[in-house]
């Protein structure tokens, strides 16, 4: 997964309606836009969902993307925020081959890392991670001469940066505005 | 009051002042049609349902208020999506109700069951599966609000058939309660202050000014605010394919259409101005030419409702999100009192362009078949005082637009962006549905017309009495023009044949009136005797030249400073450099 700022995440609070990841992920592939991952959940308020959408800004601009995107009827406020201005975390399982020759090490590893192990198999143990987009691709690496057997990521959750002196250059767009 | 769904549908639309609706019934919509016996509003029974869908855009188009076209479920909804696609390529505004399989069937494969939502999403605004018959009034009236205002387009409602028999409380929701159900749909309509000031800063201060007027105009009846504004500054007007109409073409400042097919002087005073003034047009590749080479030198001010269209093709230097009308408006409130620099420069090198590169055609050689531009010459002449003028897609609507002298907004219909083949004669029949006074004329190709032809049936029993002059020149035109030009001359598949069908017969079949014409000399007569027809629909089968092309063209892919012009214009047809 690319970590340079050739990705930026939109965080989209959208009304929890039938069919909008839909109409989200539709108008992604008819316009050509390219998403690298994509996270959804309910909101603190049960009538909107937020979608985390990490989008290529290589390809095509962030502007035209958020202005796609707030054409959507049910697309209620888009929050841009570029990497160097957001808090960024993703989950990670793998389930890795660890015999006994390699358990110990993988566990090193995993406690380096300070991953946990949920799971422990015969031959097999399958590890949790939470942290930075690129720290996971690291320990991605680092697992694979062991043997990944499954391997699961949650796409990136974000959050913009918090306030130490002056206000932080996060652009919000409500519709209103 | 208890309703049942099918009721409470029928009475949202009374309230949303529907007068009639295009449709045609089946198995999943049934239940509405029942309440629709009892209803004030008219129902055309259409033969196909494209026709009903285009029939609404027609009708959008020259009322300005919303068409509404119903149908059944799975083929009738998938017969709907060309319409609805066209309508959203347009900006039209245009409800749609499809039947849909009971709630329970949904998603099992039932008889007539489709994912229509899903079909649509991408050629809506927006859409709907009603799942619950207490939600109608409030939906319909969403559909209506988001039909009309923002950017106008289609949107669709779907409606399981049980929904529509089930009972619910009647109410009718106000107008804060449906803003207050579209927390997401805010449209901007007010341009921002310091974006109007720069924009009246940068218009007076340019020496090659042009408005590149779009469709926008019509959308927000801003013809009168155009107009005060280009003659307020002197600024000359192009009209896309789509603003036909939205500025006269016989005022001084009008330079006509741009384009692929647009006049030598509308393109190239573009090319060569210093500041586009773009107002509710999107910078369309048909408008643009090679994007790359499109008017270099001008700066521009590009105004839209869409925020999106903003930057999408090229980069404003004066970006106003907001409704054209009042947009304008500030614009020129902004522009008084501000110095104009001085134009006759400009305008006179518009003017040579306009005495060297008139649109021309090559009269017919004696015994030699019809000119099509001839044609819609006698027609523009003979047509009585606002007729709208409609047309399908191809050679023939390029000279309609070419030869057609506009000096009235909403009338002129046809689909542009779409570009949708067939559209013509049930569009002819909306327009004149909406316009029941004006006398509506559609120019249709023979390849068209053989697409939709059959709502000519429709137009009979319900005596809609439009008019249709088929210009038939045996050929799928455009493709042909291009298979010459760009194919060696290479002809693949174009070839209809100028008698097969017979379409005087099959006109008359339909319950027509029809005639033949294939000398020059009874061009006029015969548009008077149709003129004359306002009982039945007429159809004239003009047979005209097939070697004919549309010229000026821009080739696809080229710039706009490789317009070729007519050969006689040029020796040998080579392009005219600047």
């Amino acid at each position: 997964m690319p970590t340079s700022p050739t990705h930026q995440t939109l965080s989209v609070l959208v009304e929890n309606r039938s069919g909008v990841l839909a109409r989200i992920s539709g108008m992604f592939a008819r316009r050509g836009f390219n998403i690298i991952s994509l996270a959804v959940a309910p909101s603190d308020d049960e009538r909107f969902s937020r979608i985390n959408i990490v989008i290529d800004v290589e390809e095509t601009s962030v502007e035209q993307i958020t202005k796609q995107l707030f054409k959507l009827v049910h697309v209620v406020k888009i929050t841009e925020l570029h990497p160097s201005e957001a808090v960024e975390r993703e989950l990670l399982m793998a389930t890795v081959a660890a015999g006994a020759d390699e358990r110990g090490r993988v566990i090193e590893v995993v406690g380096i890392f300070e991953g946990k192990i949920v799971d422990v198999g015969s031959a097999q143990l399958t590890v949790m991670l939470a942290g930075e987009p690129d720290r996971l691709d690291d320990f991605e690496d680092l697992m694979r001469p062991y043997g990944i057997v499954e391997l699961q990521r949650t796409g990136r959750v974000a959050l913009p940066k918090l306030d130490r002196q002056a206000a932080p250059r996060l652009r919000a767009t409500g519709k209103a505005s | 009051m208890k309703l049942t769904g099918a009721q409470a549908l029928i009475k949202s639309l009374e309230m949303e002042s529907v007068e009639v609706i295009f449709g045609l019934p089946g198995g999943a919509i049934l239940p509405a049609y029942d309440p629709l016996l009892d209803s004030p509003i008219r129902h055309i029974l259409v033969r196909h349902e494209q026709g009903a869908g285009h029939m609404a855009e027609g009708y959008a188009h020259v009322t300005g208020r919303p068409g509404v076209a119903m149908v059944t479920s799975g083929p009738a909804a998938t017969n709907m999506v060309t319409p609805l696609c066209d309508a959203y390529m347009d900006s039209v505004p245009m409800v749609a109700i499809t039947g849909q399989v009971s709630r329970p069937a949904i998603g099992t494969d039932g008889f007539q069951e489709c994912d229509t939502v899903g079909i649509t999403r991408s050629v809506t605004k927006h859409n709907e599966l009603v799942m619950d018959a207490a939600d109608i009034p409030l939906l319909v009236r969403q559909a209506f609000r988001l039909a009309t205002t923002g950017r106008p387009g289609p949107v669709l409602l779907d409606l399981p058939k049980d929904v529509l028999q089930a009972e619910a409380d009647w109410a009718w929701p106000t107008d804060g309660e449906v803003t207050a159900s579209l927390p997401g749909y805010r449209p901007t309509t007010k341009g921002h202050p310091r974006m109007i000031k720069e924009a009246a800063r940068l218009i007076s201060g340019a020496r090659r000014p042009v408005i590149y007027a779009g469709g926008g105009i019509l959308k927000s009846r801003a013809a009168e605010a155009l107009r005060q504004l280009a003659e307020r500054t002197g600024t000359p007007v192009v009209t896309t394919l789509t603003a036909r109409g939205a500025f006269p073409d016989d005022h001084p400042l009008g330079l006509g259409m741009p384009g692929m097919h647009g006049n030598y002087t509308a393109i190239t005073a573009m090319q060569q101005a210093d500041l586009l003034i773009a107002l509710g047009a999107r910078f369309d590749d048909r408008v643009t030419g090679r994007v790359s080479s499109f008017a270099p030198e001008a700066k521009i001010v590009h105004v839209d409702i869409d925020p999106a269209e903003l930057g999408k093709i090229r980069r404003p230097d004066v970006p106003i999100v907001g409704d054209c009308r009042l947009v304008i408006s500030e614009i020129v409130r902004a522009l008084a009192g501000m110095e104009q620099v001085d134009r006759s420069e400009w305008r006179s090198r518009i003017s040579g362009w306009q005495e060297r590169f008139p649109l021309h055609y090559d009269p017919p050689d004696p015994g030699g078949p019809l000119k099509p531009q001839y044609v819609m010459e006698v027609l523009r002449d003979s047509a009585p005082e606002g007729t709208v003028l409609v047309s399908g897609v191809g050679q023939h609507q390029m000279w309609a637009s070419q030869y057609w002298r506009f000096t009235e907004p909403y009338t002129w219909v046809s689909s542009g962006g779409l570009g949708t083949m067939g559209f013509s004669v049930p569009a002819a029949i909306g327009a004149k549905v909406g316009r029941p006074d004006r006398t509506v004329w559609a120019v249709d190709g023979d390849g068209c017309f053989q697409m939709t032809a059959q709502e000519l049936v429709t137009a009979s029993s319900e005596r809609i009495p439009v008019k249709v002059a088929i210009l038939n020149n045996a050929y799928l035109g455009m493709v042909r023009q291009w298979q010459e030009m760009f194919y060696e001359e290479r002809y693949s598949e174009v070839y209809l044949s100028p008698d097969l069908p017979d379409y005087v017969k099959w006109a008359e079949a339909m319950g027509c009136v029809a005639f033949r014409v294939e000398d020059p000399d009874e061009v006029q007569p015969i548009i008077e005797k149709a003129n004359a027809i306002d009982d039945r629909p007429v159809v004239i089968d003009f047979r005209t030249d097939a070697q004919e092309k549309v010229f000026p063209m821009v080739p696809a892919g080229y710039s706009n400073d490789d317009v070729v012009v007519h050969p006689s214009q040029k020796p040998g047809g080579e392009k005219v450099v600047q």
